[in-house]
């Protein structure tokens, strides 16, 4: 089985999540499944400037999309993003859960039950505690956890109630995540 | 807690049981749902109800009739709200409107209509079209209790600022209060808007088709489906339109890659309004 990628953030999230991104190797391959907390508003603007920075496919999830190698994809706005036993992703308009829709625990706890141990899970800056029950089920599920240091991140809310809900197997400033993410790959 | 590879996959394993047993007793068929929402609603059941396992739950809904009544409700899609997607009820009013104007009756499907918010938006926009009074529209669920608060119209008012929002987005012709009335926290809709609502108990995935349909209205139900079940309900929606009916569904779903895409034009590729082929069965 080929491992993935999963990454949370909210208020400042834009930028961490560019960060992380561009401190990918151009070769990355492993997909990466991200939610962002932006509500219902478009995302597009983002996404194909995002894209034109980094080296790999960015672009908003579909509706039975299989995942696929060298891929970045976001939740679409307004949806939940799940991951299903097939490796492809369904959609879902259920309620809101920790008054998000896309949810960063549903992508990530539905992301533990397929991928399992193979699963790398990153919880960045956020103002809620959305994520930090999903990054639980990743660890007990085998995955691998990775949560932005509270203390130099944009808001730290979401890292903290991260950090409560269960013990990160790293947690660092948000330079050092990419290089975290490449070597952990590497050694797969 | 580490859960090893062996225990998870013990838990596809119940839950492929789990739907079996269900079917079996109760007739429903979740068996082609996406699993991933399935076990999200289960596992907010057990958690409720205390229990461990899958397992443990199939006993219960197996011997107690009632249990299974709450499980159909957490296992049944009721997110919904007025004007969802507030674009595509534009893009509806300008492209497919002013075709249903030139027929004599009109027969909509709304098929998974869920507490009917969708229901009263779509019955406010043919009113404001002058053409409610020759439409019989056709709201199913197999939700029976959604399907109670559809008929009833009773809805939070904490919703009507985002719903007004969506109204007036939607090209919505006068104000959205003019067809409710409030009282102690609750809206009451106009109920002569569904005077010529006949909302029913329909299984999409077991029951059958409806006759000489001009417009199937099925919006972020599909999403809840995998690719086979998909395309079974799509093709008794194609088995229940008129030749070139219309196929409105949610902007998220598409006919593209399905078996039916060969027998359908678009009208609108962007909010998933689709028209049937005049030389399609």
């Amino acid at each position: 089985m080929t491992p993935a990628i999963v990454i949370g953030a909210s208020s400042g999230g834009m930028e961490a999540i560019r960060q992380v991104l561009s401190g990918l190797p151009d070769k990355f391959e492993v997909p990466v499944l991200i939610v962002l907390h932006i509500g219902s508003n478009n995302i597009n603007h983002y996404l194909s400037l995002l894209g034109s920075n980094i080296g790999f496919r960015v672009k908003e999830a579909g509706e039975k999309e299989a995942i696929e190698s060298s891929t970045v994809y976001f939740a679409p706005p307004n949806y939940h993003l799940q991951v299903e036993a097939n490796f492809t992703f369904s959609l879902s308009i259920d309620a809101k859960v920790n008054y998000s829709r896309p949810s960063i625990d549903v992508l990530f706890e539905t992301a533990a039950w397929t991928y399992k141990e193979k699963l790398i899970g990153v919880l960045l800056t956020g103002s809620n505690s959305d994520g930090a029950s999903g990054l639980k089920a990743i660890k007990e599920y085998g995955g691998t956890t990775i949560v932005e240091n509270p203390a130099s991140a944009y808001t730290n809310t979401m890292p903290l109630a991260a950090i409560d809900a269960s013990t990160p197997d790293y947690v660092l400033d948000l330079k050092d995540i990419a290089q975290k993410i490449t070597e952990l790959c590497a050694g797969n | 807690m580490h859960i090893s590879q062996k225990t998870v996959d013990t838990e596809e394993i119940e839950l492929d049981l789990f739907l079996q047993a269900i079917h079996l007793k109760y007739g429903y068929d979740f068996r082609n749902y996406n699993k991933a929402h399935l076990r999200r609603r289960i596992n907010q059941r057990l958690q409720l109800s205390g229990l461990k396992t899958i397992s443990e739950l199939q006993n219960r809904v197996l011997w107690e009739k009632e249990f299974f009544q709450t499980l159909i409700q957490d296992l049944s899609i009721t997110v919904t709200e007025m004007f969802r997607d507030p674009e595509f009820y534009a893009a509806f009013r300008k492209k497919v409107i002013p075709d249903l104007k030139t027929y004599a009756h009109i027969k909509v499907w709304h098929a998974g209509c869920s507490t009917g918010e969708e229901v009263y938006s779509f019955a406010i926009l043919l009113k404001e079209e002058g053409i409610l009074s020759k439409t019989r529209i056709y709201a199913t669920d197999i939700n029976k209790n959604a399907l109670a608060t559809a008929k009833q119209g009773i809805y939070s008012s904490k919703e009507m600022e985002q719903y007004t929002r969506n109204y007036m987005e939607a090209g919505g012709a006068g104000k959205l209060s003019d067809y409710y009335t409030s009282k102690y926290g609750s809206v009451l809709f106009d109920q002569s808007l569904v005077k010529n609502v006949v909302f029913a108990d329909h299984n999409l995935v077991t029951d059958g088709v409806f006759a000489e349909i001009n417009l199937v209205f099925c919006r972020n139900v599909l999403i809840y489906f995998d690719k086979f079940l998909q395309n079974k309900v799509l093709t008794l929606f194609s088995n229940s339109l008129t030749k070139r009916g219309f196929l409105c569904l949610g902007t998220k779903e598409s006919l593209q890659f399905s078996e039916e895409e060969a027998n359908y034009s678009d009208i609108d590729k962007k909010m998933k309004i689709y028209r049937k082929l005049t030389g399609s069965l």
